[in-house]
């Protein structure tokens, strides 16, 4: 082959773009798998192999908004199955602090008892799962494995129904008071969790206050306590710390040629998120421009109709992930994506004992 | 069950009123009768034994 024209340890254009963009045609993208051969372009000449040394020059991490719960950052230069990786690692292997047990001395609410300790065991506990050890089932509840909440209440009001949120869950830091006639309780607690140096500053509660568990008729009344273990959302998804951990691609949208005038107007209009803007160009003359490619939700509605997939291309940045996570309370964020690193980090050290 | 003591005596249990609701407490022999209402269908109450479940 005579590839003169072409500079050395380079691709050609349109091998670049397979290599490094999925193209959302109107009917289906197209490059969607990643090139994972090292010899792939060996014929021009170039190395595909990932290096570590290259790795760690181009990847970067950009945090685009974050706050007590909510996390929204760029995760660039990173493969599909990396970023994937994390995903499912945050949501079904970091560890929270969950209800597991519920011991119900009484339940004369509408609500069933398992129905009960269903919805308890849903609720998020704001208790760092790093400060606790997993509890087998062989093992006595004890001061490291086990937060006890005891629930106590009673409505009086006479025609009033009384409304029994998470908040009136009260934690018992010196550990199980059932069954209260015998001298063995269900926990045998070392010392009060509230004399460890990380619980002294804040009781450990619910995330929310305002989560109903049930609703109560005059004299009708629930005594309940509540056994909170350390798990994962692999065994059960009351673990998962995130009620959304997500990623998508980059979007991209490429004018392929000007687009000016009433073809301008309609492309403004015919985008639903509102992704192009109009330029003056002088007067009389305007010229449509991508204002807003990040949110694009690829409808492909501006490639639709006749003519406009010459015009527009949409597509996806590979190797370039916008990746949310929204926490439910236990662990900031941020946290819990260092967490799932370590996770990972600590299965790959496993794979590499068991190797050597 | 342990032969020669005396039997406690019986204890008064509460029921509900099957009609207001209200607590009645009785002793062997009473009337079966709210005391509130004069309603003659009374409910035992639930137990106090605890009951353990899997929060799942």
């Amino acid at each position: 082959m005579e590839m003169d024209d072409l500079p050395k340890g380079e691709l050609p254009p349109h091998l670049e773009l397979q290599r490094t963009r999925v193209v959302c045609a109107a009917d289906a993208p197209s490059y969607t798998e990643s090139v994972q051969y090292s010899g792939a372009y060996m014929a021009y000449d170039v190395d595909n192999s990932l290096r570590m040394e290259d790795f760690r020059k181009n990847f970067r991490v950009e945090i685009k908004s974050l706050n007590e719960d909510d996390i929204e950052f760029d995760l660039i230069g990173i493969d599909a199955a990396l970023a994937n990786a994390f995903r499912r690692i945050l949501i079904a292997e970091v560890p929270t602090v969950a209800i597991e047990k519920v011991y119900i001395a009484n339940n004369t609410s509408v609500i069933q008892d398992e129905v009960l300790a269903h919805r308890l065991g849903l609720v998020p506990i704001k208790a760092d799962p790093r400060l606790f050890d997993y509890k087998t089932d062989e093992e006595i509840a004890n001061e490291k494995n086990t937060i006890v909440f005891k629930l106590d209440v009673e409505c009086t009001h006479m025609g009033e129904r009384v409304k029994n949120a998470s908040d009136q869950l009260k934690w018992l830091p010196a550990g199980s008071e059932m069954p209260p006639d015998s001298k063995t309780k269900f926990t045998s607690f070392g010392c009060s969790q509230d004399s460890l140096p990380a619980f002294t500053s804040e009781a450990i509660a619910s995330r929310y206050p305002d989560i109903v568990l049930a609703k109560l008729r005059p004299g009708q009344a629930i005594e309940i306590e509540a056994h909170a273990v350390k798990g994962i959302g692999k065994t059960h998804a009351k673990w998962s710390p995130v009620a959304t951990a997500k990623y998508r691609m980059l979007p991209e949208v490429v004018l392929l040629e000007d687009i000016e005038g009433d073809l301008a107007d309609e492309l403004v209009r015919t985008c639903p998120v509102n992704v192009f803007d109009i330029e003056d160009m002088g007067p009389g003359e305007r010229r449509a421009t991508v204002a807003r490619p990040r949110d694009c939700t690829l409808c492909r509605e501006c490639v639709r109709g006749d003519g406009w997939d010459k015009r527009v291309q949409l597509r996806r940045v590979k190797e370039h992930f916008i990746f949310s996570i929204e926490s439910t309370g236990a662990l900031p964020p941020e946290v819990l994506f260092t967490e799932s690193i370590k996770i990972l980090t600590e299965k790959c050290q496993r794979i590499l004992t068991e190797l050597l | 069950m342990d032969g020669g003591s005396i039997p406690a005596p019986p204890e008064p249990v509460t029921y509900l009123c099957g009609d207001c609701g209200a607590d009645n407490t009785l002793k062997p022999g009473d009337v079966i009768q709210c005391r509130e209402c004069g309603y003659r269908i009374l409910y035992k109450k639930r137990t106090r034994r605890i009951v353990q479940f899997e929060a799942r």
